[in-house]
């Protein structure tokens, strides 16, 4: 346990990008950001934002996020939900599915202090 | 070789004109630009009709071509509006003449490549016992799925690109085309390494998204060798970082690392970004994954019937506190003069609540009501349009209506924009997401050589 080392920060004020958009007609991808290598790193932790937490606050079922990666070269979280029905359909209320990225913001994420 | 990529999608909001003229004074050797995107849902290419206003794209035509003429170097326009059916590339093309007589240019030799597919041809193909296999999830490709299918496009590769230059073509217009194979073409016509090439196509095919701060329409200078990619913004304010480029190419795709054509895969898991000074970066390290066999993503829309709109409010906290039930209500009668909806061949109602999940629809987590007020967009999609008319005024008149056990009021439950429906474009569907192989990635493409001027 560290947890009386951690920190818990929301993820909005951890990223420096937080960001939703489609991904072809049949998914939204999410990509999260971070400038800081250290909050990077607690971003992937078994705490961190995880493809279990995203699936929870999305009330979403874990097989319908279909890609969740660390994509190094760019410090970032990226991860890829299957879409309901295809963008543009009937019904759906974000064609370029560009706001659906708000309920990432207040994720908490346990921080390590810096020793 | 240096590409110069000035709009992420063509026409659809004005390009830039002064990082636009830095790029045209750095001596690019060519102006890559692609037009389309599925990002604007389904109805354009299904109903075939331009999604841009064609004053923003004859600017950005007028752009390029220009451009082009004036320092003597080819020009690669995709995707043409928006979709890239035969008829977006027919109206690229005239547009295309049109700056060319009225600048009284010199005659050009354009190319036009055709990337609609017809049904009958793909029908053919099922027949022959091929699968066309349905991408990230669907279903492969059934004939009932071409019977619901307006229209279908072939998003091309770099080789029917390549083939038009080599036929002695300065211009190219062509129909879908995927972004990377587009900025791709004319280094693989000089030799320049594969891996590079597509790679240089997926980090330029937004443009100035690729650099910071954000800043949408300004242009990119992309610098090929063999041994890496240099990409520089022409906007003095911009910035191609490390970080930036980086983040780009991750942009608006499932998984960071792998880029589809239809000869294979760009694999961007080796890649790396180094800094050269402050504004420019370098990249390498990109693979590419040759596929054993060719093949050709199509995208297809088809027409699920016709559609009305009304728009109100709810301002009554009573109201409000029963919303459910109210929308239950108005659906019931609905439901009593036409049946229930989403049977086939039938209707469908939806009800976009804004103050509750208007924007998110069921992804929206929150589910309490804390505003004072709701706005909510009623969504009819009939056979007829008389049909959805009715189904519109049905749903949203009898909110008005609602029997409730608290109510205070008589018949006003809810208030009206104005009390009028909106005859909205036709309801189109994404039928069609699917992968077909293909002995040449040239076959479902046509070519057509003209001289303009």
């Amino acid at each position: 346990m560290t947890a009386n080392t951690d920190t818990k920060m929301k993820l909005r004020d951890l990223a420096s990008t937080i960001r939703s958009k489609n991904a072809g007609v049949d998914h939204i991808t999410f990509d999260v950001i971070f400038r800081n290598p250290r909050y990077f790193e607690a971003a992937q932790g078994s705490d961190g934002l995880t493809a279990e937490r995203v699936a929870t606050v999305y009330r979403i079922q874990p097989e319908d996020i279909v890609s969740f990666v660390a994509f190094e070269p760019a410090q970032a979280i990226k991860f890829t939900i299957r879409r309901r029905r295809p963008s543009g359909s009937p019904g759906e209320p974000d064609v370029f599915g560009s706001q659906m990225y708000p309920p990432l913001f207040d994720i908490e994420i346990p921080v390590p202090n810096p020793a | 070789m240096r590409l110069m990529s000035p709009t992420g999608h063509l026409g659809f909001t004005p390009i830039e004109p002064g990082s636009f003229e830095s790029g045209l004074a750095a001596k690019p050797d060519a102006i890559v630009a692609d037009s389309g995107s599925c990002d604007i849902g389904p109805y354009p290419l299904g109903a075939d009709h331009a999604h841009s206003p064609r004053e923003w794209q004859m600017h950005d035509i007028d752009l390029i071509v220009r451009g082009a003429r004036e320092l003597g170097i080819p020009a690669i326009i995709g995707s043409a509006s928006d979709t890239g059916t035969d008829r977006g590339v027919d109206e690229y093309v005239e547009m295309v003449r049109e700056v060319i007589e009225r600048e009284k240019l010199s005659p050009v030799r354009v190319a036009a490549i055709y990337s609609e597919v017809d049904p009958d041809v793909l029908r053919g193909v099922l027949k022959d016992g091929v699968t066309i296999a349905g991408l990230n999830g669907r279903k492969d490709m059934t004939p009932e799925l071409l019977d619901r299918t307006a229209r279908v496009v072939g998003v091309m590769g770099a080789e029917p690109i390549i083939d038009a230059f080599d036929a002695g073509a300065e211009i190219v217009i062509t129909g879908r085309s995927s972004d990377s194979s587009i900025f791709a073409a004319l280094p693989l016509r000089a030799g320049y390494p594969k891996p590079l090439a597509y790679c240089l196509g997926k980090l330029l095919e937004c443009a100035s998204f690729c650099a910071e701060p954000y800043m949408g329409k300004e242009t990119i200078i992309g610098d090929i060798s063999d041994d890496g990619l240099i990409l520089e913004p022409m906007h003095p304010g911009q910035r191609c970082t490390p970080a930036s480029v980086a983040g780009h190419a991750m942009y608006e795709r499932i998984d960071p690392f792998t880029e589809t054509v239809p000869t294979g895969s760009l694999d961007l898991r080796d890649i790396r970004y180094e800094a050269i000074d402050e504004r420019r970066t370098r990249v390498t390290g990109a693979n590419f994954i040759e596929a054993p066999t060719p093949s050709i993503k199509l995208e297809g829309s088809g027409k699920l019937g016709e559609r009305a709109l009304a728009i109100m409010g709810i301002r009554d906290p009573i109201t409000l506190s029963y919303l459910d039930d109210v929308i239950a209500f108005a659906r019931r009668k609905v439901e009593d003069r036409f049946g229930p909806a989403g049977q086939p061949g039938g209707y469908e109602l939806f009800y976009h609540v804004f103050g509750r999940n208007g924007v998110m629809g069921y992804l929206e987590p929150v589910t309490e009501i804390t505003s004072h007020e709701i706005g909510i967009v009623v969504e009819a999609v009939a056979p007829s349009r008389a049909m959805a008319d009715e189904i519109a005024a049905m749903g949203s008149r009898n909110m008005f209506y609602a029997r409730l056990p608290e109510v205070k009021g008589t018949a006003g439950g809810a208030s009206f924009f104005s009390d009028e429906i909106l005859q909205a474009r036709p309801g189109y569907e994404w039928t069609i997401n699917h992968v077909v192989p293909v002995n040449d990635p040239r076959s479902l493409f046509r070519t057509r050589h003209l001289t303009l001027g």
